[in-house]
């Protein structure tokens, strides 16, 4: 269980890296990536996944 | 007459200090909008804006800004802005050629300052939101502040995450912020802001604008508390917000805000925005000006921003972003103070000149009494002269004498029409549409053959002022225009 990002589609604004609350999201050469081991989908957490919340194109941050 | 001094070899064209002579522009307060001299407010306040472009029309002749693009998260999503757009060629607000981290943009700071004398103002404006991205915009005005303690440090938000931050914008110096506040109503909000991300939830629809105007609305009364000095951005959207704007600024006034900045919207299909691609239109240089009006004696009105980008640097009207792109700055760079220093001593000299001839000028028109008004284009370098070939003019600055003033009241952006000693016929067409209901353009040279054509479109264009003060020419040609004997030429 796990979100991740399409890179063709990712501004690259980095809102997902410091709203995550689980510390998933780093920038890994030329993107941002989703570490799976350490995503929880939010859960427990938030009603809803952050990186996806606050991301400013749709359907850029899916699940994997 | 205007010399060509030492500022002219630090720049290119400009002088001055701090005005001795209180002029009024028109009735109180200050019915030119934004301050143009110290004479309608007090000295703090004048010390606080008498050097920023932004907050003082007279400073925009004088002093630059650059912006740099460190905050690219947002917090919000307008109906006018797609941050995925990053474009060379284009100039509005939102849009960066590259982002930058905090040291990055240090570096990027001291080169400019380094560069570019006329430097005064480092400001954050997104392309993202300043306050959103938080840690970002700290770390740089921290590292800017301890190498140039002397540049004023200034932030643009959507008001959001504002109240969260105020209290380290005071503990930071940070004396100039703006907020963009489109409405007041969440109806209208609505039609504006489809979503917002707020305490780790995303809000849409009214909910969403109620919650960003409570936030903006008190983000605003914060910063007045403090004494931080406020300017309110509003987007005019013809149809969604126009007339509301009477309105916000209204309530903006009542909370304290300093300046409110009435921009038209800026909207096209190729710019991928919701607007763009709903065909929203753009409001006209006269319609927006005609709102401009009507708000006048609210909250006072900025009349010469310039939209810039994220990325922007130098005069407002003129932006040398290109110039200093990461490539072209050193991994090393050291701080020399000596451009900016010796810049700020000539215009020390020459602002309290201009200041004298703009008195002169205006007081000759009101003794004139002649009851008449003139649209007046000015082709300029900077300075406060009319020092710019029509030729090379990529904008014209907007001048209106009435009976009782001269005041800026806007710009006009054009293409260079001459390129390499070559007009374009075609390139003309356009500069002549751009000026359309301007009587008079005063510029430093101009040709036969545009000048024959400007008259064609009942445009009277003359370089008789050239070099002189914009507001000593202005005076001389409606002078002239109505019959009246020139003041002598005082610059």
């Amino acid at each position: 269980m796990a979100f991740k990002i399409i890179a063709s589609q990712c501004t690259q604004c980095g809102s997902c890296e410091f709203e995550c609350p689980s510390g998933a999201i780093k920038f890994k050469g030329d993107a941002y990536v989703i570490d799976p081991e350490k995503c929880t989908e939010c859960k427990d957490a938030f009603d809803a996944q952050q990186c996806a919340s606050v991301c400013p194109v749709e359907m850029t941050c899916v699940p994997a | 007459m205007s010399p060509p001094n030492s500022h002219d070899r630090l720049t290119g064209p400009k002088s001055f200090d701090r005005p001795a002579t209180a002029i009024r522009c028109g009735s109180a307060p200050s019915s030119c909008g934004s301050p143009a001299n110290s004479g309608d407010m007090n000295s703090a306040i004048w010390e606080k804006v008498k050097d920023h472009p932004c907050y003082s029309e007279d400073a925009h002749h004088y002093f630059a800004r650059m912006h740099v693009a460190v905050a690219p998260a947002c917090n919000i999503q307008c109906n006018y802005c797609n941050r995925k757009y990053d474009c060379a060629n284009e100039s509005r607000p939102g849009v960066v050629s590259e982002k930058l981290t905090p040291d990055q943009a240090v570096r990027k700071v001291i080169a400019v300052a380094n560069e570019v004398p006329q430097l005064s103002v480092l400001g954050i404006a997104g392309p993202g939101d300043a306050c959103y991205d938080w840690s970002k915009t700290k770390a740089t005005f921290e590292q800017v502040a301890k190498t140039i303690p002397d540049i004023k440090l200034c932030l643009s938000t959507n008001g959001l995450a504002l109240p969260d931050h105020v209290a380290e914008l005071a503990d930071m110096n940070v004396d100039h912020v703006t907020i963009t506040i489109n409405m007041i109503d969440p109806k209208v909000g609505a039609l504006i802001y489809p979503w917002i991300f707020y305490e780790h939830r995303r809000y849409t629809g009214i909910e969403a604008a109620r919650i960003l105007h409570e936030r903006q609305m008190l983000g605003l009364e914060m910063l007045t508390a403090r004494g931080i000095l406020t300017k309110i951005n509003s987007v005019m959207i013809p149809g969604v917000n126009d007339e509301h704007l009477v309105e916000v600024n209204r309530w903006v006034k009542e909370r304290g805000a300093f300046l409110h900045n009435i921009m038209p919207l800026i909207s096209s299909p190729q710019h991928g925005t919701y607007y763009g691609l709903a065909g929203q239109r753009v409001p006209k240089a006269m319609e927006l000006k005609a709102l401009q009006d009507r708000v006048q004696g609210g909250a006072r009105m900025m009349r010469h921003c310039r939209q810039c980008r994220a990325d922007a640097i130098g005069l407002l009207g003129q932006d040398r972003g290109q110039e200093f792109t990461l490539d072209q700055i050193p991994e090393e760079v050291t701080y020399d103070a000596s451009k900016r220093d010796a810049y700020r001593e000539v215009v020390a000299r020459e602002r309290g000149d201009h200041v004298a001839a703009k008195g002169q000028a205006i007081e000759m028109v009101k003794a004139m009494g002649c009851g008449k008004s003139l649209l007046v284009a000015v082709a300029t370098k900077g300075g406060g002269r009319v020092n710019e070939h029509f030729g090379h003019a990529r904008e014209f600055q907007i001048y209106e004498v009435s009976p009782s003033a001269i005041c800026l009241v806007g710009h006009r952006k054009v293409e260079q029409y001459c390129l390499g000693g070559w007009g374009e016929a075609a390139t003309l067409e356009g500069v002549i549409a751009a000026l359309e209901g301007i009587d008079v353009v005063l510029c430093a040279k101009i040709g036969d053959s545009p000048k024959e054509q400007l008259k064609g479109a009942g445009i009277r264009a003359t370089d008789d002022h050239g070099c002189e003060h914009i507001e000593t020419a202005i005076s001389a040609v409606y002078a002239a225009e109505f019959g009246v004997k020139p003041l002598a030429a005082t610059a």
